[in-house]
């Protein structure tokens, strides 16, 4: 197009300089004061430097049972991010073809992004509460005896989650099967491969970032999620859940360490996808056809 | 299992099925019952299975005899509203102009990209952790009291930078602005670059172009984000509670509150009327531009 800058080019730069900066600011603040000294308090200046907070936030028994908290998320997200594949992978192949009531699943699919999560969640924990009634009332005594709630954080909890992350899923896969060339598949067909041979062999390799891609949308949503945790996730609380619960009640820097100990996470998890992302894309690039290039 | 793959691959709905299962059990029937217990009676110990209009009667108890003044329940839905209001607002001026550098200023793909992940980053984080890390910068002895009073402009502690409406907008700002820069963006690179140089040769102004030409064609991505934002304002209880102190109602907040009570027949009624206004919302917003079209 046109050459040199418009002098609106720098007032845009500056506006977007000045949005990354409200971005990172705060985030940037916490991680700094999650280091603050022992006699240090909850703001600046800084009182020292040391892992006083990360070393009590580790000890335990300090404001919360944080390692339980922190355990069932990671294995709620593990399994989270397990079906979130699977399923959207399925759903995305079947959704290349016609099949009875597709309209209606995408439309419930994406009602399930648009209503709010309370209202699923209150929805889920109704459900709970009639199924608890119905197997009081009616299972063999050796169900009932022992058994407080059915609801949990592999029964309740797993489907909330799922609600929340299975569309994200399905919209990647929507936009991964877009730019598919199905000729690749035909191809495939012709030498003479199964279905089954075509999806391991010429489909998933293909498809794989964009999958490795949701499983880490599905793991991070999972792990960051409340609102459809509030009421649905049974009686052990979440890692995010007991954050927001200590908001109100803890008042030292402990609470800012926990904060940069789940941000890490968060970013190791998404830095592993990002790497064997790339690691794909270059295998590609390396052994993939070289056909029509110049 | 595999064997049916050699013969015929698998049909698609058998494919489909678990997808559609988990929103069978884990969406459409809680949605079901959210409505049914709704009208449902209730006590102090349990849910009663008649019908009745107890749950709706007592929400909005009062509300037709106070006019024209609001009642509580009506005050909180306006309150929400305005919320919603100035959240969209500002997260869509934010929001677009950021996506319009990027997709119209930038002019490498792989600079593009990376601004745009520099966007994405803070979203690893959760919004828990994004909403207390303005603690230290807004709290009474925060940063920007500290920064005032040093430099001779304010003499006590702004009271009102955190634990108020102020601070719950500028959370939902620095939160959810991210819904509206995607779909823009995604919108705007698919904008025909020829349009802009046609505008430009027509003689068009700058603003010009963008209102003729750029907002027209972003629309999609405009209502797409819109609809994100406005969602999740309507029904959040969580940024409200933190970020206002607990003092702040909201729409969200009715429904937990009542939970915590456990009266789910009153929360399920609050949970229908919520998700009426949220869908009234969108409907209008809908008509505006058609959704189907453009996935």
């Amino acid at each position: 197009m046109r050459d040199g800058r418009p002098a609106s080019f720098y007032w845009l730069a500056l506006f977007f300089g000045l949005f990354v900066l409200f971005l990172y600011g705060p985030t940037i603040t916490i991680f700094i004061l999650s280091f603050q000294g022992p006699n240090g308090g909850m703001t600046f200046p800084m009182n020292g430097v040391s892992l006083h907070w990360f070393e009590k936030l580790w000890a335990g028994g300090g404001i919360v049972d944080i390692n339980s908290a922190f355990q069932r998320s990671l294995e709620l997200g593990v399994v989270v991010m397990i079906l979130t594949v699977i399923l959207s992978v399925l759903a995305g192949l079947a959704y290349r073809k016609r099949f009875f009531g597709d309209g209606l699943l995408f439309y419930v699919t994406v009602a399930s992004l648009i209503v709010p999560s309370i209202v699923t969640s209150l929805g889920i924990a109704l459900q709970f509460r009639l199924i608890d009634d119905a197997v009081k009332n009616y299972a063999p005594a050796w169900v009932s005896d022992g058994l407080s709630t059915t609801m949990g954080l592999f029964t309740s909890g797993l489907g909330a989650h799922l609600t929340w992350t299975l569309p994200f899923g399905l919209l990647v896969m929507f936009a991964i099967f877009n730019r598919f060339d199905s000729r690749l598949e035909e191809a495939a067909r012709d030498l003479g491969a199964t279905p089954w041979q075509t999806f391991a062999h010429v489909i998933l390799p293909i498809i794989l970032p964009s999958v490795i891609g949701i499983g880490l949308f599905g793991f991070t949503l999972s792990w960051d999620e409340i609102a459809r945790s509030s009421q649905a996730i049974g009686e052990h609380n979440t890692l995010p859940m007991e954050l927001q619960a200590l908001t109100t009640t803890v008042t030292t820097p402990e609470i800012y360490a926990l904060g940069t100990v789940t941000t890490t996470v968060s970013f190791l998890v998404i830095g592993c996808a990002l790497v064997s992302i790339l690691i794909l894309r270059n295998r590609q690039a390396r052994f993939g056809s070289d056909a029509g290039k110049a | 299992m595999f064997s049916t793959f050699r013969t015929s691959g698998v049909p698609a709905r058998l494919q489909a099925l678990p997808f559609a299962l988990v929103f069978l059990l884990f969406f459409i029937v809680p949605l079901a019952l959210v409505v049914l217990v709704s009208f449902w009676d209730y006590n102090d110990y349990a849910i009663l299975p008649h019908f009745t209009f107890r749950s709706y009667t007592e929400t909005f108890e009062g509300c037709y005899d106070q006019l024209p003044n609001l009642c509580t329940i009506l005050k909180t839905y306006v309150s929400t509203v305005k919320f919603c209001f100035i959240v969209w607002l500002l997260t869509l001026v934010i929001g677009f102009t950021v996506a319009y550098f990027v997709a119209f200023h930038i002019r490498s793909t792989t600079m593009q990209m990376t601004l745009f992940l520099i966007c994405t980053i803070p979203f690893w984080t959760s919004n828990v952790i994004r909403m207390i890390s303005w603690i230290p910068l807004l709290g009474r002895n925060g940063l920007l009291n500290t920064t005032l009073q040093s430099m001779g402009i304010t003499h006590a502690p702004v009271e009102w930078f955190l634990y108020s409406e102020f601070s719950v907008i500028l959370a939902f700002v620095h939160l959810f602005t991210f819904f509206m820069v995607v779909p823009i963006f995604n919108s705007m690179m698919r904008i025909d670059r020829n349009l802009l140089e046609a505008a430009y040769d027509a003689g068009a102004t700058g603003w010009q172009t963008l209102w003729n030409v750029v907002v027209p064609l972003a629309k999609p991505g405009i209502v797409i984000g819109s609809i994100f934002v406005i969602t999740i304002v309507m029904g959040d209880f969580i940024t409200v509670g933190v970020m206002g102190g607990e003092q702040i109602a909201s729409a969200g907040k009715i429904i937990e509150t009542r939970l915590n009570a456990l009266q789910f027949p009153p929360a399920a009624a609050n949970a229908v009327i919520l998700l009426g206004c949220t869908l009234l919302i969108i409907a209008a917003l809908t008509r505006i531009v058609d959704m189907r079209k453009e996935l």
